[in-house]
């Protein structure tokens, strides 16, 4: 019945009348969205559609599922994507140690109906549910969040089971037949984009890119998720961060490890940015060893010296 | 110009709003989006969802629903801009009711039925001369060519000295208009076998290396429970992905056009084999080379390539290559292979130090040379130099012969990754 509910049928306990409200909703759990994302969110909610993020890794794709399932207050189902993924893993899977017990037990009492013990063997007592399953699971009572995890690292099979679970939010199970949900689950997929998502499933969706961040609003995430840290080192990191991503990197920096590098500097003890605490922290925000020796040195002490002043 | 509603899923987006967005979507398919019918409806759906009184409301849910990659960005964002202008232009009172009236300047629509039906004949049309062209198994290899270290030649059981023969081993440079005709024709018929890999997904084999418990099972019901049949199933196995990078610059000229010949053949209905080229500038083409007529598929690389014939800075496209492409198509253990006589202009540090980073992130580094089949060739140029100590399989590539020996070994890149000494990359 889900899928042909009314639009604009509530999502849960709590819904959202506007794009103002959801973005209050928003700050009240620290995530700062800018307008286009939130925008798209409340699209998200009310349309009942999956939504699809990209963007460079650490720019907080993941982290919306899990701010969205708090703000709902609302289970978060995950779903971590690898090559080689399959429906025994994503979708369900017959319990065979417990369903051998169980034939063993009906053999050793005697009481053989075959085909008594042949609906037993594959009712949902031996189902075990994966997470897609769990996400359209009919006995809850409100919509999960579903995230779909890095969705690019899977092959191209799970996307055809994809196809069809997101068009009708529903599985079949040869044995036991078809389960479909009685609230549409709150869908977000994510990719880093290290390959194209095929044409069919992103038009399921609704897409949004989420850029690196802004001076500014990387400056309010680290001062909304980060308060700890002073606002005079903040405007130093965010300004050598900010400049770094212009250095001719193999992996710039994402937000999250502007996030890492913060508390991190925090727990050296850090009250100004130096180039010799860059120096010992840099493997924090660069993750590959021709980047750190990129920047190291001069580019570490030109950036340094920019940041000081951005922050004095 | 009011085009009428004549899809038929356009009918739901009725009233002069729709009639406006189904103009607006049509605008946007003309100006290079791929857009379905159920965006254009989801569209719809999604701007009447939010406050139509904000501009940027609007914009965003407009884009939530039509864009589906970054780079239709900017695309949008011109159609859009032109799109909200012409709404307030026509009627600034009622723009919160979408009721703006017809919109001029609408850019005729492309004849897409009749382009796809002409591709289609042009497809048959090849594929029945491909198979006409299909060259018979049997000839064997009559003698030793310019053998290499790692090749397995075949037994040279059939002597057969026929002008094919004399062909398969004559240098492409040196061959006549007729000859090089004959060369593409036999390459068409090459038959490609690409390594394979196990990937972690299992399907049923009757002898496979693992039980099956959910078909034994259910096989167990017919003997009261007991295991008596073990279903067996095996891992799957796929083509392991291949990555081309062929040097189209002014030295490799002479390879090169009939080189693309072999690639687009190597590329054609492998899903998994992506192709570059490069010159000054790396550009990708596996979408131009998807096209199933050959010829139509080298003009329209020729077209779709700026520096054809111009000169070469290996070290920069391959940095090009991994900064931005390699972790989107050197995905699963690809084989890449690079064509190019190593004539560098470039900064032969750069090119070590990228080939060191692109080896790390390959399973095999086949490097083709056609200059390696000219007797006495010493791969002495700077730029070859500088590659070498990161090339796992040094191949000439200048006849039919040598391509039939890449065929095989690609044939049989194994799982085993190959010995690899560990050579530094030059500091940044």
């Amino acid at each position: 019945m889900s899928t042909t509910e009314a639009p604009t049928a509530p999502v849960g306990p709590a819904s959202f009348a506007s794009v103002d409200e959801l973005e209050a909703g928003l700050r009240a759990q620290r995530y700062v969205a800018d307008r286009g994302l939130a925008t798209t969110l409340f699209l998200t909610l009310r349309l009942q559609k999956p939504l699809l993020l990209e963007g460079e890794a650490g720019v907080g794709k993941t982290e919306i599922a899990k701010v969205l399932s708090s703000l709902l207050d609302t289970p978060l189902i995950r779903l971590q994507c690898y090559e080689g993924l399959d429906a025994a893993s994503a979708i369900y899977e017959w319990d065979y140690p417990r369903q051998m017990l169980y034939l063993r037990t009906i053999e050793a009492t005697g009481a053989m109906d075959r085909e008594a013990v042949r609906h037993d063997l594959f009712g949902e007592e031996f189902l075990l549910k994966r997470p897609l399953l769990q996400a359209i699971d009919a006995a809850r009572d409100r919509a999960p969040v579903l995230l779909i995890d890095e969705v690019d690292r899977a092959d191209q099979e799970l996307e055809a089971f994809l196809l069809e679970l997101l068009s009708d939010f529903q599985v079949t199970v040869p044995e036991l037949g078809t389960m479909s949900a009685r609230h549409v689950p709150i869908v977000i997929l994510t990719s880093n984009r290290t390959r194209e998502i095929h044409d069919a499933l992103k038009r399921r969706c609704l897409y949004h890119w989420i850029d690196f961040p802004t001076f500014e609003k990387e400056h309010r995430i680290l001062a909304v998720r980060a308060p700890e840290v002073s606002q005079r080192l903040a405007m130093q990191i965010v300004s050598f961060t900010q400049a770094l991503r212009e250095v001719d990197l193999f992996k710039p920096p994402g937000m999250a490890e502007t996030l890492d590098w913060a508390r991190a500097l925090l727990a050296l003890g850090t009250v100004d940015l130096s180039e010799q605490v860059v120096d010992d922290s840099l493997g924090v925000i660069l993750k590959y060893q021709e980047d750190v020796d990129n920047v190291r040195g001069d580019v570490a002490r030109n950036l340094v010296s920019r940041a000081l002043m951005a922050g004095a | 110009m009011t085009d009428g509603v004549n899809h038929p899923s356009e009918a739901a987006l009725t009233g002069q709003i729709g009639r406006n967005l189904i103009v607006l979507g049509r605008r946007l398919r003309a100006a290079g989006i791929p857009i379905g019918p159920g965006q254009v409806l989801t569209m719809a759906e999604a701007m009447s969802a939010v406050d139509v009184r904000r501009r940027d409301d609007i914009y965003f849910a407009a884009r939530a629903a039509i864009v589906t990659r970054p780079e239709q960005r900017a695309a949008f964002d011109a159609e859009f801009a032109q799109f909200w202008r012409e709404l307030q232009g026509a009627e600034p009172a009622a723009l919160d009711a979408f009721t703006a009236s017809d919109t001029p300047g609408e850019p005729p629509l492309p004849d897409a039925s009749k382009k796809r039906q002409q591709t289609a004949e042009t497809a048959s049309a090849a594929e029945q001369e491909k198979t006409l062209l299909a060259v018979s198994e049997a000839e064997q290899e009559p003698e030793h060519g310019d053998d290499v270290e790692e090749m397995d030649v075949p037994p040279e059981d059939v002597l057969l000295f026929s002008a094919k023969e004399v062909l398969r081993k004559k240098d492409f440079s040196l061959c006549s208009p007729d000859e090089i005709a004959e060369a593409r024709r036999l390459i068409e018929g090459m038959d490609w076998n690409l390594g394979r890999r196990k990937t972690r997904r299992h399907v049923k084999a009757t002898h496979g290396e693992r039980i099956d418990p959910r078909r034994t099972l259910r096989a167990s019901l017919r003997h009261g429970g007991l295991p008596l049949e073990l279903k067996r199933q095996t891992r799957k196995e796929r083509t392991r992905p291949l990555v081309l990078i062929c040097d189209i610059s002014g030295s490799m000229d002479r390879y090169a056009r009939l080189l693309l010949r072999f690639v687009h053949l190597l590329g054609q209905g492998l899903e998994s084999t992506e192709v570059f080229v490069f010159g000054t500038r790396l550009t990708r083409i596996t979408r131009e080379l998807r096209r199933r007529d050959v010829d139509a598929a080298i003009t329209n690389v020729v077209n779709s390539v700026e520096d054809w014939s111009g000169g070469t800075r290996i070290g920069e496209a391959l940095k090009t290559f991994n900064f931005q492409w390699s972790r989107r198509v050197l995905r699963s253990n690809a084989t890449v292979v690079i064509i190019s006589d190593g004539w560098d202009r470039g900064d032969p540090d750069l090119l070590a130090r990228e080939m060191a980073r692109l080896q790390r992130s390959c399973r095999r580094l086949i490097w083709l040379n056609p200059l390696l089949g000219a007797p006495g060739y010493q791969p002495l140029t700077q730029g070859m130099r500088a590659a070498l100590p990161y090339v796992d399989h040094f191949l000439p590539v200048h006849n039919l012969q040598s391509l039939e020996a890449l065929a095989e070994l690609l044939g049989r890149v194994e799982d085993q990754p190959p010995l690899r000494r560990h050579v530094p990359a030059p500091a940044a």
